[in-house]
């Protein structure tokens, strides 16, 4: 790995969050609870400023998500913008709002890749997790346009109770749709699928079912389709390193500028984030205290710092550590030697068929 | 070695597919190739094949043009390059 002068690793990856507006309102958005106002949103001059700053720090891919990223008018600008720092482009969307005009104008600008989100592969539950009457319809129709112009398409999937025990027909739809690749993640619990967490949470069976038929299709579809699938949060024996290790491969920077290690990294109180309107980006990923909160592993406990798996997932996730201790220099507790694993036993276990929380505004 | 490169047809016209690129970044010290999620580094080696890989030039005409340039033996060339190429035809990262 890359490192710079101070001996820090370099970034690979930056997450370009450019709006939090969405039409669609999926129970386990990503985005914060507390969203950007539109008033707040970077202009297309500083996400100009902020690619050719990340390319000089080494990052090579740009992920242009939000939100929804078609929600700005001046989308085509950012990419373009984008790309002529060097980088790599991937628009990550829902589809709504892509119009066949903006796609072209897109692809004309260099767009390297696009990512769809699916929410289910029947139609009806598929419109009814995100919120939206005819969401599916209309990712359909984008995905096509997609293949059409021969961009490459990953399609993006969050499995949870309502929709896991079809990711057979999941991935058969990613192949229909002309996807290289698909994404089966299971659903992660921080801010909004938090607040949903019982009523996303699968059961044990479903999820050894789950896990067993993406190692079944990977096989039956070996050399057609890659079928990425990321783990199972609660019915884990070991965390996931979070992003790569805290602020060692990838920034995320907020509609309003704000700098996170992580796209959850606000729900850590304490921490001081700081904005690409006051710093470089360099300034940021060398000295920001929230960079450097969780670098390393010398701040873990002594279960962490004597294991063999220290450089494998750096403890855990630090906003599940404290999401759920109240301590975010906890152990994971998804780590079943964590102190404090019967916690995450006991949650996986309540299921509630309750109406969802939808992400809205 | 041998087998891979007499895989590719010598008048294949390999080149990199839509949503692939070869990109130079200092900061992470030269030439990487670009892909959906994914990140390979390439050797000089590497680059200098990859950059031919136009979808215009030939297999032959490639391996002729990286012979004279380093002015190495033709065979060693082709076989090497065939086993490069046949790498990134299998990781989908290069298209005949």
């Amino acid at each position: 790995m890359a490192t710079n002068g101070a001996g820090l690793p370099r970034p690979l990856g930056l997450l370009a969050e450019l709006t939090h507006r969405c039409p669609l309102g999926c129970p386990y958005c990503s985005n914060p609870i507390a969203l950007d106002p539109r008033g707040d949103e970077l202009d297309a001059a500083t996400w100009a400023r902020v690619f050719k700053e990340a390319a000089a720090l080494g990052v090579l891919q740009v992920h242009l998500s939000g939100g929804e990223p078609a929600s700005r008018r001046d989308l085509v600008d950012i990419m373009r913008s984008a790309r002529d720092a060097g980088l790599y482009t991937n628009l990550i969307t829902s589809g709504i709002g892509v119009t066949p005009k903006l796609l072209g104008a897109l692809a004309d600008a260099g767009l390297d890749h696009v990512q769809v989100s699916i929410q289910d592969s029947e139609e009806k539950s598929a419109d009814h997790i995100a919120g939206y009457e005819g969401a599916y319809a209309r990712k359909r129709a984008l995905a096509a346009q997609v293949v059409a112009m021969k961009i490459p398409l990953t399609i993006n999937i969050v499995i949870h109770r309502a929709n896991i025990s079809r990711i057979e027909q999941q991935v058969a739809l990613a192949l229909e749709m002309g996807a290289a690749r698909v994404e089966i993640a299971h659903v992660q619990y921080y801010g909004w699928g938090l607040k949903n967490r019982a009523a996303l949470m699968p059961t044990r069976e479903q999820v050894d079912a789950a896990v067993k038929a993406v190692d079944e299709l990977r096989a039956r579809h070996h050399g057609r389709i890659v079928i990425d699938a990321v783990v199972p949060d609660y019915h884990a024996r070991f965390p996931k390193p979070c992003v790569g290790g805290w602020g060692r491969r990838s920034l995320n920077v907020t509609p309003a500028g704000r700098v996170l290690p992580c796209h959850a990294a606000e729900s850590i109180p304490g921490l001081e984030f700081w904005s690409v309107k006051d710093h470089s980006l360099e300034e940021i990923w060398t000295s920001s205290p929230a960079f450097n909160a969780f670098r390393g592993t010398d701040f873990l406990p002594e279960l962490c710092k004597s294991c063999e798996r220290r450089e494998v997932d750096f403890g855990g996730c630090r906003c599940q550590a404290f999401a759920l201790t109240g301590d975010a220099r906890a152990t994971d507790p998804v780590c079943h030697l964590s102190p404090h694993h019967r916690l995450v036993e006991e949650l996986a276990v309540v299921q509630e068929d309750r109406a969802y929380a939808y992400r809205r505004m | 070695m041998t087998e891979a490169a007499a895989a590719i047809a010598g008048d294949a016209r390999p080149r990199l597919p839509r949503g692939v690129r070869l990109v130079h970044n200092e900061a992470q010290g030269g030439w990487v190739l670009l892909a959906p999620e994914r990140v390979f580094k390439a050797d000089a080696i590497a680059v200098e094949i990859v950059k031919r890989c136009t979808g215009e030039a030939t297999f032959d005409a490639i391996v002729d043009d990286l012979a004279s340039t380093y002015n190495a033996p033709r065979d060693r060339i082709a076989t090497d390059v065939g086993a490069l190429l046949r790498g990134l035809v299998d990781k989908r990262l290069m298209e005949l």
